[in-house]
């Protein structure tokens, strides 16, 4: 499948002190290849180094080492972003317009013509969930409704990538569920999404694969199923009809038992033994099975887990670390 | 071309909705109460007055258009962030900053020969209302053609200042533009008195400085022809033509730059 996306090495640094000059590094040799047609999502904290990723693809930031391509042309080529759409992250437009006139220019921009921008503008408008107010002037919007408008002028041209930068935020939920739908919407279209984004959840509902960046640097990247796999950390086992008294003599490899109502206790079990011995000691004494799952790492604790390992502290480097300031 | 036509317009249109014409109507008022009021007080003296006043009031009115818009041009695309979209959209940076530049220049023609249209209608009722011997003595006709001369230069001049203040406005902050921008305006002013710095002062140093800056700062002197024109003195058409293409030289250098400037920055 060939690459909508190819990231390599990619470094942002800004000189930072106006006596002594430092550089900050916010994206540390980045590399990454995106497939066509795939919802990727590019996840992190605030000041992770997700937002500059986006904005050096879009070429509103220059790198400071490194090259990008989007569908095979270098970031920056003005042909491409005819099939490209972008979010930026919390977007701000002219508010002196209407959402209507917002998408009318730039669909001018895009040489769309008369009744066809027209057309075009309000099916977008109407996807997107802007009524009637979509004649009223921007600054007359509340935050979502912007976020809504910053969606559709993204999907103005039927961009093959689209880049969307925390496409929820400031949605509420009925709004998050919306863009959750557009989203899978476009990859049943064979779009490229490429989102970025701090609530994992949604990269967990949206994204075959993920990256994950903290402190400028990739932390981890693959198929969710490929970086939570390994994380499986012990087995919560549910019982029905266990006395008090069962509980109280719990074997050691039972780590905790919690009593969810009368009789019936959810026992969260050690990696150690597998759960088939405990099972049957239980049920011997009378009690039944309700369930028995795996405990797998969420993808929130995989993320609070690198995010720490990786820390944050070390982007300010001195000069002759990082090389001579810009 | 097409990208560069439809950002024009767009500046086009955010002035109009920023109430820009508005200083139309104050154009309007001043000129037809001065009319009044000198019809009043002066004996035939009042059409050369309030030609000064209505050539004076376009260049003044003109020149506050031409610096505090062209200052926010590109500044205030950058501060509340609707430039990410629009780059992202198939426009270069250089048809972004000419398209800038071009709407503001559309924004003052427009602004400008209103001006000029009701200049006009002020002077013929003016000639229309006073006596064939008042007439006689004025030193240019009432309604006269040679007034256009001037503000031709008067909006190659504002074409000037717009593009000096879109190119501060290329990498500095709004407010130190404006200053640098109104400040180049004086300076352009007493351009030619630089030339002559040579014969009053002793330093070689002084002297060679003041002429190089006369050879940088543009010599806005040259575009006004304000008395010349109310007096009824010769202005030729050669004159007009070579400070015009002065003028034009001046903003294709500045826009150059400005997209230079432009094209490497950094939107953080």
């Amino acid at each position: 499948m060939p690459s909508a996306i190819r990231i390599e090495n990619l470094s942002k640094e800004y000189p930072v002190g106006f006596w002594r000059r430092r550089t900050y590094r916010a994206l540390d040799r980045l590399t990454l290849e995106i497939d066509s047609g795939e919802v990727f999502g590019f996840l992190g904290p605030n000041g992770a180094g997700k937002t500059t990723t986006l904005k050096l693809l879009m070429q509103l930031i220059f790198p400071s080492a490194g090259h990008a391509e989007i569908l095979g042309r270098p970031v920056g080529d003005i042909s491409t972003r005819r099939r490209i759409g972008y979010l930026p992250e919390n977007p701000s437009f002219y508010d002196y317009l209407t959402a209507e006139e917002l998408l009318g220019y730039f669909g001018e921009l895009f040489g769309y013509r008369g009744a066809e921008r027209h057309k075009r503008v309000s099916a977008l408008l109407d996807r997107v969930g802007v009524g009637a107010e979509r004649r009223l002037q921007l600054r007359k919007f509340s935050k979502g409704m912007i976020q809504r408008v910053g969606i559709a002028q993204a999907l103005l041209n039927d961009p093959e990538v689209i880049f969307l930068d925390e496409p929820m935020s400031g949605l509420d939920p009925l709004g998050r569920r919306d863009v959750r739908q557009l989203i899978l919407e476009l990859r049943d279209q064979g779009r490229t999404v490429f989102f970025s984004s701090h609530i994992l959840a949604d990269a967990e509902a949206l994204c075959r694969r993920v990256a994950v960046v903290a402190g400028g640097r990739l932390a981890a990247s693959g198929t969710l199923a490929d970086i939570l796999a390994f994380q499986v950390h012990g087995w919560e086992l549910v019982m029905a009809g266990l006395s008090s008294d069962v509980v109280s003599r719990l074997p050691p490899t039972v780590q905790r038992a919690t009593e969810i109502s009368p009789g019936r206790y959810s026992l969260e079990l050690s990696m150690d033994q597998p759960p088939d011995r405990i099972l049957a000691q239980l049920t011997a004494s009378g009690a039944s099975l309700v369930s028995l799952n795996p405990m797998r790492d969420t993808l929130e604790d995989f993320f609070m887990k690198r995010v720490a390992e990786m820390g944050a502290g070390a982007r300010a480097s001195r000069p002759e670390e990082l090389g001579a300031s810009r | 071309m097409q990208a560069v036509r439809v950002v024009a317009v767009n500046v086009f249109r955010e002035s109009v909705r920023d109430r820009v014409p508005y200083n139309l109507v104050l154009f309007a008022v001043l000129l037809i109460s001065s009319s009044y009021l000198l019809g009043q007080l002066t004996a035939g003296q009042d059409v050369k007055i309030i030609k000064d006043l209505g050539l004076a009031a376009t260049s003044v009115f003109g020149l506050f258009i031409a610096i505090f818009i062209g200052i926010g041009l590109v500044s205030k695309e950058v501060e509340r962030r609707s430039i990410y979209s629009l780059l992202a959209k198939p426009v270069s940076r250089a048809q972004f900053i000419t398209g800038k530049y071009a709407g503001l220049v559309l924004t003052l023609a427009v602004n400008v020969s209103v001006m000029a249209i009701a200049l006009y209608a002020i002077l013929g009722y003016m000639v229309w209302t006073e006596p064939p011997t008042i007439r006689a003595g004025w030193d240019a006709p009432g309604i006269d053609p040679a007034l256009l001369k001037a503000i031709l230069l008067i909006f190659v001049e504002l074409m000037l200042i717009t593009a000096i203040a879109l190119f501060f406005s290329t990498f500095s902050s709004p407010i130190l533009s404006a200053a640098m921008t109104f400040g180049l305006y004086i300076a352009g002013h007493f351009n030619s008195e630089l030339k002559n710095l040579e014969h009053v002062v002793s330093s070689k140093a002084a002297a060679q400085l003041a002429r190089a800056a006369y050879h940088v700062l543009p010599d806005l002197s040259a575009f006004d022809i304000k008395t010349e024109v109310v007096h009824g003195l010769p202005v030729t058409i050669g004159y007009i033509g070579s400070t015009v293409l002065y003028g034009l030289a001046y903003v294709a250098a500045l826009l150059l730059v400005a997209t230079l400037i432009f094209s490497r920055r950094d939107f953080k």
